[in-house]
C-alpha cells in the first residue's frame, strides 16, 4: 500500500543528526521546566540541607567528642558533607530518571507526543537524559555552594566536585530511565528507592567509613556505585585524592552510565516503536 | 494486519471504519511511522517508513486517539514545544500559532493552562498542534470520540475546511455520520482485514438496499413478529433490542405486506439506507444475509 506515493521522495539530506535532535528534545524539556521548577526546589535543595544540618552538626557534635581519627582527623560534618552530596546526586538521578520517564508514557504522555514528530526513540531518550543531567548538576551545584559557604571544603580539588557528583547521578540515571520506560505500573519504582536507594545510602561509606563494617560486608560496599561516587567526592573535598583510585572511581561510574545508555537506546526503541 | 491494500490520493479524505479492535489504530500507527509494518510494502510520501521514518514524520500531522497535550503548559506553549520538536524557528512557530489558534477558535485561551480546558477544546488544540509543521498528510485517530454533539460539529467543520485547502486527511472512526460527512473514500475493517472499500455512496449501493423499514413492537410480541416477518422473506433483517430493521428496495411496499400479514407495529418508519446499515451488515451479526 502507499500513501501519496507520487509525492517527491522525503528529503533525507535535510534531516539533522541524532545529536541535534537530542538537543532539540532537551530544549523542549527546558520550556516545560520553566513551569515546574519552583516545586522541585524544595525537595532537591532543602532536603539535603536538612540532612547536612542534622547529621553533620547534630550527630557530628557527638561524634567529634569521641575523636575523629577514624574519619581522617577532620570534623564529622566535613567528613559527611561530600557523602551527602553523593547521596543527593544519586537521588536526583533516580527520581528524575524514573517517575518522569514513566510519566512520559503513562501520565503526561510527553514521549508519545514527541515520537509522532521527527524525534526517534533514541533522540527522546538522550534529550531527556541531557535534561536529567542538568537537574542533577543544578542540585549538586546548590549543595556544593552551601558546603563552600559553611567552610566544609578543604581543598582546591573541590572545583571538580560538581562534575564528579553529576557523573555519579548520571550513572544512576541512564540505567534507571532505560528500565523505567519499560514499566507498566509504578510500584517497582518505589521498591528501587526502598530496597536500593536507602541501603546504598546507609552502607556505602556515607555516614561512617566502610572500615567500620564487618569484614565480610566490606567487599559488597566497595562494589557499589555509590561508594565509588562518595569516595571520589570525599577525596576531592578533603584533598586527599589518590589519583589512581580516583581514576578507578571515574571509570566505574562512566562504564555504568555507558552501559545504561546502550541499554536505554534499545528499551526506548522497543517501547516507542511497536 | 492482513491483506490491506490501498493508495491514498492527494487532497482526499480517506476513512477507516471498523469496530473496536478491528486494527484501525495499528494501521494509523504504521502510517504515522511509529510502528514497523509487519509485512508487505508501505510507501509514505515516497519514502520507506522504516528507513526514512523521521523524514516522513516531519511531513505528517498526527491527532492521536488519546490526548498527548502537556496539561501543565499553556495553550501557546504546547504549540511552541511541538514546533520545536520539528526544529521550526520560534518566529515561524509564533506566526503559525496565531493563525492556527484562530483557525480552531482558541485565540482567547492562548495564555491559559491546558488542563482545565474542555474535551472539545483540547481536541481542537491537538488538531492545531498537529498542523504546526504544515503537514502534507493529517492522520486522525477517532477525532471526535468522547466529544459532545456541538464540539463534534466544530471539529468536523474545521476538518472540512482543511480538506478544502488541499490537506490530505486520513481518519479512523466508528461514527457513521462522521464518515459520511468527511470521507471521500473509505474502507471498512474487521479483524485486521479490509471487508469493503469505496465511496460512501458506492458502499451503500453495494452492501445495503435503497431503503430500510424500522418497526417497533410491544414488549412480548417481538418474537412472534420476528417469525412472521421472516416468512415474508425480506432481503435482510436485523433484530435489535427493541426494533426490527428490514432491508428492502421499496420500504413502503414491504410495510404494506407486513400489514397484510396481520402485524401491527407500535411505530413504523421508512428511511433511506445509511453507512450504519452497511457497517452493521459487514461487521455486525445478521440473521438473514
Amino acid at each position: 500500500m502507499s500513501a501519496l506515493a507520487e509525492a517527491p521522495a522525503a528529503p533525507r539530506r535535510g534531516l539533522p543528526g541524532s545529536w541535534a535532535l537530542s538537543v532539540r528534545a532537551f530544549r523542549c524539556w527546558l520550556v516545560m521546566y520553566r513551569r515546574t521548577w519552583r516545586s522541585s526546589v524544595w525537595s532537591s535543595v532543602f532536603g539535603p540541607l536538612f540532612y547536612l544540618g542534622a547529621m553533620g552538626y547534630g550527630l557530628g557534635s557527638l561524634v567529634d567528642k569521641n575523636g575523629t581519627a577514624a574519619l581522617g582527623g577532620v570534623p564529622y560534618v566535613v567528613f559527611v558533607a561530600p557523602a551527602v552530596l553523593g547521596v543527593l546526586a544519586m537521588n536526583s538521578g533516580l527520581t528524575n530518571a524514573m517517575f518522569p520517564v514513566f510519566s512520559g508514557i503513562h501520565w503526561s504522555k510527553i514521549y508519545l507526543a514527541a515520537r509522532a514528530t521527527m524525534l526517534r526513540p533514541a533522540d527522546i531518550y538522550r534529550g531527556h537524559l541531557l535534561f536529567i543531567g542538568l537537574r542533577i548538576a543544578m542540585n549538586s551545584a546548590c549543595f556544593v555552594l552551601v558546603m563552600a559557604a559553611f567552610g566544609l571544603i578543604r581543598s582546591w580539588w573541590a572545583v571538580l566536585l560538581l562534575p564528579a557528583a553529576t557523573l555519579l547521578g548520571v550513572a544512576f540515571a541512564t540505567p534507571s530511565a532505560a528500565w523505567a520506560v519499560t514499566l507498566e505500573n509504578q510500584t517497582p519504582m518505589n521498591y528501587v528507592f526502598r530496597f536500593g536507594g536507602v541501603p546504598l545510602m546507609l552502607f556505602s561509606g556515607t555516614f561512617f567509613p566502610v572500615t567500620q563494617l564487618p569484614g565480610w560486608l566490606r567487599p559488597l560496599a566497595y562494589a557499589t556505585p555509590l561508594w565509588h561516587g562518595v569516595a571520589l567526592c570525599r577525596g576531592l573535598s578533603l584533598g586527599d585524592t589518590d589519583v589512581s583510585a580516583a581514576v578507578i572511581h571515574v571509570a566505574y561510574l562512566t562504564a555504568m552510565a555507558a552501559i545504561g545508555l546502550w541499554f536505554g537506546a534499545r528499551t526506548y526503541r522497543r517501547r516507542l516503536y511497536v | 494486519m492482513d491483506g490491506i491494500d490501498f493508495d491514498l490520493i492527494r487532497g482526499e479524505a480517506f476513512g477507516f471504519l471498523g469496530p473496536n479492535g478491528a486494527g484501525k489504530s495499528s494501521t494509523m500507527r504504521m502510517l504515522g511511522c511509529v510502528s514497523p509494518p509487519t509485512q508487505g510494502e508501505l510507501i509514505i510520501l515516497g519514502g520507506d517508513p522504516v528507513r526514512d521514518g523521521a523524514a516522513i514524520r516531519a511531513r505528517l500531522g498526527v491527532v492521536p486517539q488519546e490526548d498527548t497535550l502537556d496539561g501543565e503548559l499553556s495553550v501557546r506553549e504546547n504549540l511552541l514545544v511541538y514546533g520545536r520538536y520539528f526544529g521550526l524557528p520560534r518566529k515561524l512557530i509564533s506566526e503559525r500559532t496565531d493563525q492556527l489558534l484562530d483557525f480552531v477558535q482558541l485565540t482567547e485561551r492562548a495564555g491559559d493552562q491546558v488542563d482545565p480546558l474542555s474535551g472539545g477544546m483540547k481536541r481542537r488544540l491537538t488538531i492545531a498542534r498537529s498542523l504546526i509543521n504544515d503537514p502534507d498528510i493529517l492522520i486522525l485517530d477517532e477525532p471526535t470520540t468522547g466529544l459532545d454533539p456541538q464540539a463534534r460539529h466544530v471539529v468536523w467543520d474545521r476538518l472540512f475546511r482543511l480538506k478544502q485547502r488541499g490537506v490530505t486527511l486520513v481518519l479512523t472512526t466508528h461514527y457513521m455520520d462522521e464518515a459520511e460527512q468527511l470521507c471521500d473514500r473509505l474502507v471498512v475493517m474487521d479483524s485486521g482485514k479490509f471487508v469493503a472499500e469505496g465511496t460512501p455512496r458506492e458502499l451503500i449501493a453495494q452492501y445495503s438496499t435503497a431503503e430500510v423499514l424500522e418497526l417497533r413492537f410491544a414488549p412480548g410480541l417481538m418474537e412472534d413478529a420476528v417469525q412472521k416477518v421472516k416468512d415474508l422473506s425480506p432481503e435482510r433483517m436485523e433484530v435489535t433490542a427493541d426494533r426490527l430493521l428490514l432491508y428492502a428496495a421499496d420500504g413502503d411496499e414491504f410495510l404494506a405486506r407486513v400489514h397484510q400479514a396481520g402485524l401491527e407495529p407500535l411505530t413504523e418508519l421508512v428511511r433511506r439506507s445509511t453507512l450504519e446499515d452497511v457497517f452493521l451488515h459487514l461487521t455486525g451479526r445478521t440473521l438473514i444475509d
